[in-house]
């Protein structure tokens, strides 16, 4: 199958899965159980990536800065920086791809496999509806969130390191955090985690939904739309950098 | 009653349905048999709309399925109920919830009268222990009776079934058999079976359809089958030894009853 024919099925499905629910509290349920996967399901991940990310950001920076005649502060600006521009939103995106995106994809794979997603549309459910726009749905609201953990994390995961370490005291770090520190690129970074939690969470359901055969295609759909979700991430998150910065 | 008028459905250059017609039947179990590729499946996809036939038309109860708009059809879809070769459970969910999963989609009734027909179908199909369990918890036969519990748990008029005796012991079979035909008189469903299973084919094969090639070879009852002189279905059905033997045992019987019946009939005009 060609893009031209991946791209028009993707679209489609995008297409019908905004239908009527036909029991708004069955839909809901499925909403906040979504949420609880993948919200309070990668905390875990997202908190350990942040913190070293950060941490590694700060001892690296000071590795760098060597001239006496930049003030220590300015590691924590680089820190703050890296962190909320591209750390948080693209790295732990594309980390959530691995996590929640595979298990998306498997997850309906095993669906369609086992014709569950058969049973549901006998018995007169809009499946697209039902089982793709919960997750989406799910991503959307909580990615951002997810993000904006990272991004407090990071920096506290970098002042650690650098205090820890000796390369620059916490009210050093402190001072450094407030200096031009500037609104837009938080909401810049909010932007780019809408977009990657989109690409995320409906590439690997388009590809879960359309499974064909067994066990060995589920794995297949699987890893594909791990690869192409982090493909598609790192194509828009330069597209956004070219066009709002 | 379904009704399916030149159904034709082709996958690429393979022709899978060329042509089959026929009428299912209310309140009785309608069978359609055939060896593996003949079509049953499809034919049986087409029906409930996961196919869309290429040519042909489908009829429910007066109603031209195949011309029915999609939202149409979602309002049909909540009349019928399909019990599923591997069952298609839902992983996630216990026995109970896998049962009361329709009921919290399309009606608004409280959760006790959702309880309440939920443990009425439970009781029905004998699994009134199981409701907590998960179905990786239950057996094959335990997973077959929570799929036929979840289809008939919205009084559905028609129920198909796609191979309800695969991966089953003889024993288990018989129940699933006996179950499904006590349930197609007792709502008066119109009930569609595809299976391979002879027994089956023999105990509750009210109406059959037997497809070769994708198309319709012969039609009738199990009572027919035994006196049938089609080679195809004769060689289909009773493909062992053993099934001959007893297909001429039977047929001696047969005939054996007859000439009696015969002999008396006889006996009494001349007793006249």
């Amino acid at each position: 199958m060609n893009f031209i024919t991946h791209f028009g099925r993707y679209s489609l499905m995008l297409k019908d899965m905004i239908g009527r629910p036909e029991n708004g509290k069955v839909y809901w349920k499925e909403f906040m159980l979504q949420c609880k996967d993948i919200g309070i399901g990668s905390l875990g991940i997202v908190s350990i990536v942040s913190v070293f990310m950060g941490a590694v950001s700060a001892v690296q920076t000071a590795y760098q800065l060597v001239s006496p005649l930049i003030p220590k502060s300015t590691i924590a600006q680089i820190v703050r920086d890296t962190v909320i521009l591209e750390f948080s939103p693209t790295l732990v995106c594309i980390v959530l791809a691995g996590v929640v995106g595979s298990k998306i994809a498997s997850e309906l794979g095993n669906m369609r496999v086992s014709e569950q997603i058969d049973a549901l549309q006998i018995m007169g459910i809009n499946t697209k509806t039902y089982l793709v726009l919960p997750k989406i749905s799910a991503a959307l609201l909580m990615i951002p969130l997810l993000v904006i953990i990272s991004m407090v994390l990071g920096i506290w995961g970098g002042r650690l390191a650098g205090n820890a370490s000796g390369i620059l005291s916490n009210d050093t770090f402190d001072r450094g955090l407030s200096e031009s520190f500037k609104a837009f690129n938080v909401w810049f970074a909010l932007i780019k985690a809408y977009t990657f939690a989109f690409i995320l969470s409906s590439i690997p359901a388009y590809y879960g939904y359309h499974v064909h055969g067994g066990a060995l295609e589920i794995g297949r759909s699987s890893t594909k739309a791990v690869v192409v979700s982090c493909i598609m991430i790192l194509l828009a998150d330069y597209a956004l950098a070219a066009l709002l910065l | 009653m379904i009704e399916f008028k030149d159904i034709k459905k082709k996958f690429g250059d393979k022709v899978v349905l060329d042509g089959v017609s026929h009428v299912m039947e209310t309140g009785k179990t309608n069978l359609i048999i055939g060896t593996s590729g003949s079509g049953k499946t499809v034919l049986q996809k087409c029906l409930v709309g996961l196919f869309e036939p290429d040519e042909g038309e489908i009829i429910y109860d007066g109603k031209s399925f195949t011309e029915m708009t999609e939202d149409d059809r979602k309002v049909l879809r909540q009349q019928i109920g399909m019990l599923f070769q591997g069952s298609a459970l839902f992983d996630s969910m216990t026995v109970e919830e896998n049962i009361k999963f329709p009921l919290n989609m399309f009606t608004h009734d409280s959760h006790s009268k959702k309880m309440d027909r939920v443990n009425e179908v439970l009781e029905r199909v004998n699994l009134k222990d199981a409701n907590k369990k998960f179905p990786s918890e239950i057996s094959g036969g335990m997973k077959k009776r929570v799929g036929i519990a979840r289809a008939v748990v919205l009084n559905p008029k028609y129920l198909f079934c796609d191979e309800p005796n695969s991966g089953l012991d003889p024993v288990t079979s018989m129940v699933i058999d006996k179950l499904i035909r006590e349930l197609t008189v007792e709502y008066n469903i119109t009930t569609i079976i595809n299976t391979h299973d002879m027994n089956s084919v023999m105990e509750i094969g009210d109406n059959i359809l037997y497809l070769v090639d994708g198309k319709k070879e012969w039609s009738g009852n199990s009572k027919d089958i035994i006196f049938s002189d089609n080679k195809q279905l004769n060689e289909f059905i009773f493909a062992s030894e053993f099934l001959q033997d007893a297909k001429s045992m039977r047929m001696m019987e047969a005939k054996d009853k007859k000439a009696t019946d015969e002999i008396k009939k006889q006996a009494e005009e001349l007793k006249k």
